[in-house]
């Protein structure tokens, strides 16, 4: 077996040195009956790597490739071109095979690492801190609602209509268990976002309200009211971003006043991956940091004076603080935080800000052209890079018929909200740098094609 | 004990302050290499990616145009740079023995991480029709298939992203098979030695959380668990092998017991590394399990993430898992199911715990390393992990307190304590002398059960050579930390940074960098945390 490096030779002079006849002898303490005698019985044997690369090469060329045709999907998960060098860089063995940085002596490239990636995310966020990154959006999510309850000791929350349909559900499976209420509704096929329902049902008894920038369906509106509106009673406001790309461009919810702000960073240097790893980004206020979950690495100095990283204020976290630790997260997502910061170094605000601008032309002109599709009208008023249409004819239909023609050509709603009558005929469609002219010709014919 | 290295050198005895010594203009050291944060070399000018200039059109950005983000960028060969800079920085099991205890620390297959990177896997995106990634779909259900198999359990939920979220959705499993019967149960029953992550969970899911003892063998003690179950219990956790790197003799036992009382076996499924193809936990009547794909099934650490941690079910848990779920039929054929088939299929789902299908790129890795081994190779690995841990036991018992070594072998790590060493000098001492000797340390002070615990896990993928030249390390260090040497203070010495000041970065915390102001004064207080 090539990834085994002992030789029967070894294993004998090994098990001497032991003392023990067998290797079934270092087994002993497992109850006679529970002992497996040789391999489970109907699984492979061993495979060259040949033969393994063969067979899921077979499986890999099964599914329909973003890249390959004109592609349109988003809600939550966004094609980007991640440059070469990132997926170099988080291929160097020094990063993909070292462990969490428990011995920061011999783990400051990661550690300094995490610390460039905190400040990216904040600035990014308009926020002062940022942890080391989440699990993904949606369990940021939660966690950032955990957070609230445990700062206003309230367990109300409001959530945008908005908002993800699975960070929704999500946030409403681990509810059942802390004991929040959550007041959640379906969103609804127009231009206005629901803030002013939101700023209504704020009350005392509320700990935070939840709303997604831009939201599921595309929308971008001015979060400053509901900050201010939330504050007002004693209440935080939590802002969900899951296209980071946006805000290149669009003023950061940290700007506007919210108190927490997470977000799904997969848009920066990760791959659509069929929905994971990616990497949850949380950042907060400064004043808050201590209930924030997740790792943290901080700036302190070596027994010499000289700078170095660690990670710190662990005594939120649970090795130390067991069943009194702020979440029971333990392994986040490292290494997509890397790339994550790789990409957005080899941006810069420069990159960042030409990124966007092209996603948003792109966007408008898709937006422009489809809208003249007889039937078919662009619910937005304001929009980044992803816009709903309302179809003259039910959207999940619409979608599998376009994959007929070989085109990707977005999110139905009825995909996200099954059985929502109301949302049957949305179509949610993401435009991104990658689309080209061709792309949008297709798309263009395809759907002009379904909705007759 | 002869040459430390193969080839014959030996490193003088590191002498303290050496390190220090001879400064050079730059503050490198040859190949050591100092690398300024990105903050300080960046410019919000420069980029390394050339975008095509936007077209002039219409903007609908609804007035919320933001006025710029202070994010420095670098051109690429800068940026190839930095990072290569830092990484080099970083030990890495790709540098040699990592031995982590509890953390599997074993040779990451680069076949894994090409396939992970094929673009039927890499560039599919999550809320495609299902037309369009059927390979997908079946690559999920292809490794459920072999890890419900390799447990003896009857489903697997495939979606939770790491060990401690495997965790939640086996207690939430557990919890929402108690409410399903009306049965609201308090209490949850870990050992003391069990993972952190193990209270803090069953806290989460609303439990209070109890310990159990254990016996001088470093087993749970059967006989507190049977006096202590009764109605009031909803679930034990138990790690098996358990943290002291021990098969729990018991575990029928104790399943069984838990049973009879109404209640469920929680196992942690960290250490299945030691018994993979062996044994069976769904022999052994345990009722969740979750499985670190990032451990026992080789995906890379990353530095810190991203794990994943399918938990599989047994058939009192099955129609409780979470959306999405893999199911496995009678006649053997598998299935996965999302929310709008789960009327039918799933009626008592407790939920979904993730957005879209959990860490896709994580199965693809890990099905590539299961195929490579078979059944008959991962029974290997079982079997080499478990040797090349008593090897290290029985070689280092003489100079280091095994505390369990006189009840009989270990599982696939081995523990030490800290007695025996002179007044003053603690695990830490010997885990940083290490570092100078090129290991990256073993787990210290965990489990807490054993003084100045040093819990070592050397994984099947180490050859004999490596573990002797560790094996003669540790001695020599063991033997210092004995006699008292003083220089073992000092250590390390010859790694990038000398020991950090972990109480200084918690009391003032710089969490950020902060762009100093334009007459060299600090413009802002890293800190501002407030409390101190």
């Amino acid at each position: 077996m090539r990834y085994l490096p002992l030789s029967e030779a070894d294993r004998s002079a090994m098990l001497a040195k032991i003392g023990a006849s067998s290797i079934d002898e270092l087994f002993k303490d497992v109850p006679e009956e529970a002992r497996l005698a040789g391999p489970i019985d109907g699984l492979p044997m061993h495979a060259s790597e040949m033969a393994v690369e063969r067979e899921l090469s077979a499986l890999a060329s099964k599914n329909m490739v973003a890249g390959e045709v004109p592609f349109f999907l988003g809600c939550g998960a966004y094609k980007h071109h991640v440059p070469a060098s990132v997926d170099h860089i988080i291929q160097r063995g020094e990063f993909l095979t070292a462990y969490t940085p428990y011995q920061p002596e011999i783990a400051q490239g990661t550690l300094q690492v995490l610390f460039e990636f905190q400040t990216q995310v904040a600035r990014l966020l308009g926020c002062e801190v940022a942890n080391a990154s989440m699990y993904d959006g949606s369990t940021a999510c939660w966690e950032a609602i955990g957070m609230a309850r445990r700062i206003t000791r309230k367990t109300k929350a409001i959530l945008s209509n908005g908002l993800h349909p699975h960070y929704v559900s999500v946030c409403r499976t681990m509810a059942k268990f802390t004991g929040d209420t959550l007041a959640t509704s379906n969103p609804v096929l127009e231009a206005a976002t629901d803030a002013e329902a939101l700023i209504a049902a704020i009350d005392a008894d509320t700990s935070c309200v939840v709303v997604q920038y831009p939201d599921i369906l595309g929308r971008i509106t001015d979060l400053t009211p509901i900050a201010e509106a939330a504050h007002a009673k004693g209440a935080l406001l939590v802002a969900v971003v899951t296209e980071p790309v946006a805000l290149g461009l669009i003023k950061a919810p940290g700007e506007m006043g919210a108190d927490i702000v997470v977000g799904e960073g997969q848009s920066i240097g990760v791959g659509l991956q069929f929905g994971g790893p990616y990497v949850g980004l949380f950042a907060c206020r400064e004043k808050h940091v201590r209930q924030m979950p997740g790792r943290l690495a901080g700036e302190t100095v070596d027994a010499e004076g000289k700078r170095g990283f660690v990670l710190t204020l662990s005594t939120r976290e649970q090795h130390i603080r067991r069943e009194k630790a702020t979440s029971n997260i333990c392994t986040n997502s490292g290494l997509c935080a890397l790339a994550f910061s790789v990409h957005m170094t080899l941006l810069g605000e420069r990159g960042l800000t030409q990124l966007a601008q092209v996603n948003h032309a792109r966007a408008c002109e898709v937006a422009g052209r489809l809208a003249a599709i007889p039937g078919v009208e662009v619910i937005n008023d304001a929009f980044f890079n992803e816009f709903t249409l309302k179809l003259p004819v039910e959207a999940r239909p619409a979608v599998h018929a376009m994959v007929e023609k070989g085109v990707l050509g977005g999110v139905s709603l009825g995909r996200l909200y099954p059985g929502v009558d109301a949302l049957a005929n949305g179509l949610v469609v993401a435009v991104t740098e990658v689309v080209s002219d061709e792309d949008i010709g297709a798309l263009e014919a395809a759907l002009k094609e379904v909705c007759q | 004990m002869t040459a430390v290295n193969p080839s014959g050198w030996r490193p003088a005895t590191p002498v303290a302050g050496e390190g220090s010594a001879t400064a050079t203009v730059t503050g490198n050291r040859a190949l050591m290499l100092e690398e300024p944060l990105l903050f300080e070399i960046g410019r919000r000018d420069q980029t390394g990616v050339d975008v095509a200039a936007a077209g002039e059109g219409e903007s609908r950005l609804g007035g919320l145009e933001r006025g710029g983000v202070d994010l420095p960028g670098l051109s690429e060969p800068e940026a190839v740079r930095h990072y290569t800079r830092l990484s080099r920085q970083n030990y890495a099991i790709d540098l040699g023995l990592f031995p982590l205890g509890s953390c599997t620390m074993k040779h990451n297959p680069r076949l894994n991480e090409k396939i992970a990177r094929l673009p039927g896997f890499a560039d599919i995106h999550p809320l495609q029709p299902k037309e369009t990634v059927t390979g997908a779909i079946e690559l999920i259900n292809r490794l459920a298939f072999w890890l419900i198999d390799l447990t003896g359990m009857e489903g697997v939920a495939m979606s939770p992203k790491a060990g401690a979220h495997g965790e939640l959705c086996g207690l939430l499993c557990i919890r929402a098979a108690l409410e399903a019967r009306g049965d609201a149960r308090q209490v949850v029953l870990v050992p003391e030695s069990a993972h952190g992550t193990n209270p803090a969970t069953a806290a989460f899911c609303g439990y209070r959380v109890e310990n159990i003892p254990a016996t001088a063998a470093g087993r749970v003690d059967l006989e507190a668990l049977k006096a202590r179950l009764g109605p009031d219990v909803a679930a034990v956790m138990i790690t098996n092998p358990n943290t002291c790197g021990l098969f729990e003799p018991d575990m029928k036992a104790i399943s069984d017991a838990v049973h009879a009382a109404g209640a469920f076996v929680y196992c942690d499924g960290a250490n299945f590394n030691a018994v993979v193809g062996r044994v069976r936990p769904g022999d052994l009547g345990v009722d969740a399990m979750h499985i670190n794909l990032h451990k026992t099934f080789s995906t890379p650490h990353g530095g810190g993430g991203p794990g994943s941690g399918p938990v599989v079910l047994s058939k009192a848990l099955c129609p409780y898992g979470p959306l999405p779920y893999t199911a496995r039929y009678a006649d053997g054929t598998v299935k996965l199911i999302e929310e709008e088939d789960a009327g039918e299929e799933m009626p008592d789902s407790f939920g979904r715990m993730v957005a879209f299908h959990g860490q896709m790129g994580m199965f693809t890795r890990a099905l590539s390393y299961i195929l490579s081994h078979g059944a008959d190779g991962l029974r290997q690995v079982a079997e080499d992990s478990v040797l090349n841990a008593n090897y290290i036991l029985r070689s280092l018992e003489d100079v280091l307190d095994a505390p369990f070594a006189h009840s009989g072998p270990c599982m696939h790590e081995a523990i030490f304590s800290d007695k025996g060493f002179a007044d003053g000098f603690s695990t830490i001492d010997v885990a940083k002398a290490l570092i100078d000797e090129g290991f990256h340390p073993m787990t210290m002070y965990f489990p807490l059960v054993v003084h100045g615990a040093m819990l070592i896990e050397p994984t099947e993928t180490e050859s004999k050579a490596n573990l002797d030249q560790f094996i003669a390390a540790l001695r020599s260090i063991a033997e210092r930390a004995r006699a008292g040497d003083a220089a073992l203070k000092e250590a390390p010495i010859y790694a990038p940074r000398r020991r950090l000041d972990e109480t200084l970065a918690a009391r003032k915390p710089v969490l950020a960098y902060r762009t100093p102001a334009p007459d060299g004064a600090d413009s802002g207080e890293g800190a501002g945390i407030g409390g101190g």
